[in-house]
């Protein structure tokens, strides 16, 4: 799943984020600030979740949450 | 940006608020107003005044803390490579919450940090305003629920990021161009106010460089009183809260360490204590900053990082803050103001307006 927050703010890229960490299916999720790559990473690390951080160029960050 | 942030930790966001809570009672103690040694909304206020946007006498100065915070975020947001012009998303609408907000924020008289400096020094009025603080974000919570959005932002020209900061050194140096003269209340076209709040303030060199401080350590950590409640609430995340406790834990003790707490209600410096209206103008301030997306100090440190949209939010501050002076809607030690049970309900209605209008399942 692919879930693209770039240009948005706290909290809604943790709020689109948020339903499916109670899952285990793979995310991926663009963000463009570091604010919200700490607040993602956060989230996801607190409900179990391994996040790796891939620069993606332009100051996007596509971080992947694994189970 | 790969995650090498000490302060993005709890214990950093724990260490910055402390920091911010003892630097505040230092301020105090070198001049700035008592259980005012940082109030963003203010101390916008008396920059406003300073400008001549709007006249009341006892509030006039342009404060070094507000500069030094948005230029210490900036110097910052460069060395970490965190300076990104971005904006455009509902600018008209930030100016319009920034103006409620600074309403909303003057009925209680202070933001949400002055509400914790007035409680860690004795204020037991700012726990009115606190409950209306965290119901009005609560509030903010639940059109964030509804899908409430005010739209993406987008990279801009590098100049949109600098404008802010620019204006900020203007101020800068109209404060040195135009210095306070003792006892008069104009120097230059600059306010200075010889009595009252405005006239209470820690030596330029002392103000500037605790805000360059705390504006460095704020960008670095993401400290925001709003943020704190609204992701205890949102998400039950305490990670800013514990930064909130910390300036509270840490502003307490250095009361009461240099005997400046005062337990009481009658006579709390720059303080009210009708209730009611403590308790609705931080609703409404409190709903402002929730649909805003920060609180009026992280606002300004995101305009520091070149966030246009919370530069226009801070702007709608300064002319909010004005006009809450010129029409009357600001309150004083001695009660609200004649209009601020209408200033107070208004900024509120307006608010409602935009969480609905903006929510998509509106």
């Amino acid at each position: 799943m692919l879930i693209d927050t770039r240009g948005l703010s706290c909290p809604q890229p943790v709020l689109m984020v948020y339903p499916h960490l109670s899952g285990s299916e793979p995310i991926d999720v663009l963000v463009d600030n570091t604010t919200s790559q700490e607040n993602v990473s956060r989230a996801a690390a607190r409900n179990g979740w391994n996040v790796q951080a891939e620069e993606e160029g332009d100051g996007v960050v596509r971080l992947e949450l694994r189970k | 940006m790969n995650g090498k942030n000490p302060f993005a930790s709890t214990a950093g966001i724990i260490f910055v608020g402390a920091v911010i809570g003892v630097a505040a009672i230092l301020l105090q103690k070198f001049g700035n107003p008592a259980n005012m040694g940082i109030c963003v909304a203010c101390f916008e206020r008396d920059i406003a005044g300073g400008l001549g946007l709007h006249r009341a006498a006892i509030v006039q100065y342009i404060r070094p803390e507000i500069i030094g915070f948005v230029l210490g975020s900036m110097v910052m947001a460069l060395m970490a490579g965190e300076f990104r012009p971005r904006g455009g998303s509902a600018p008209i609408v930030r100016f319009i919450l920034g103006m409620v907000a600074a309403v909303g924020a003057l009925v209680f008289l202070g933001c949400p940090w002055r509400t914790v400096l007035r409680l860690a020094g004795g204020d037991g009025n700012a726990l009115f305003g606190l409950a209306g603080l965290i119901c009005g974000i609560a509030g903010g919570t639940l059109f964030f629920k509804r899908g409430y959005s005010l739209g993406s932002s987008v990279k801009q020209n590098a100049a949109v990021g600098w404008f802010f900061p620019l204006l900020m050194v203007g101020l800068l140096g109209l404060y040195l161009a135009f210095p306070q003269i003792s006892g008069q209340p104009q120097s230059g076209p600059i306010f200075y106010s010889v009595s009252g709040p405005g006239s209470s303030h820690a030596p330029f060199l002392l103000s500037f460089g605790v805000a360059l401080v705390i504006g460095a350590l704020a960008q670095r950590s993401r400290f925001c009183t709003m943020g704190a409640f609204r992701d205890l609430i949102l998400f039950r995340y305490g990670h800013l809260f514990f930064g909130v406790l910390a300036m509270f834990v840490a502003a307490l003790a250095a009361n009461l360490l240099t005997g400046g707490f005062h337990a009481g209600f009658a006579n709390q410096p720059v303080a009210h204590t009708d209730g009611l209206w403590n308790f609705l103008g931080m609703v409404t301030a409190g709903l402002a900053f929730a649909l805003a997306g920060g609180c009026p100090g992280r606002q300004l440190f995101m305009a520091g990082e070149g966030d246009s949209d919370a530069a226009v939010f801070a702007l709608g501050m300064l002319a909010g803050a004005a006009m809450a002076h010129n029409l009357g809607t600001a309150s004083s030690a001695a009660g609200i103001g004649a209009y601020g049970v209408q200033g107070t309900l208004i900024g509120l209605a307006v608010c409602l307006v935009i969480g609905f209008a903006f929510s998509r399942k509106a």
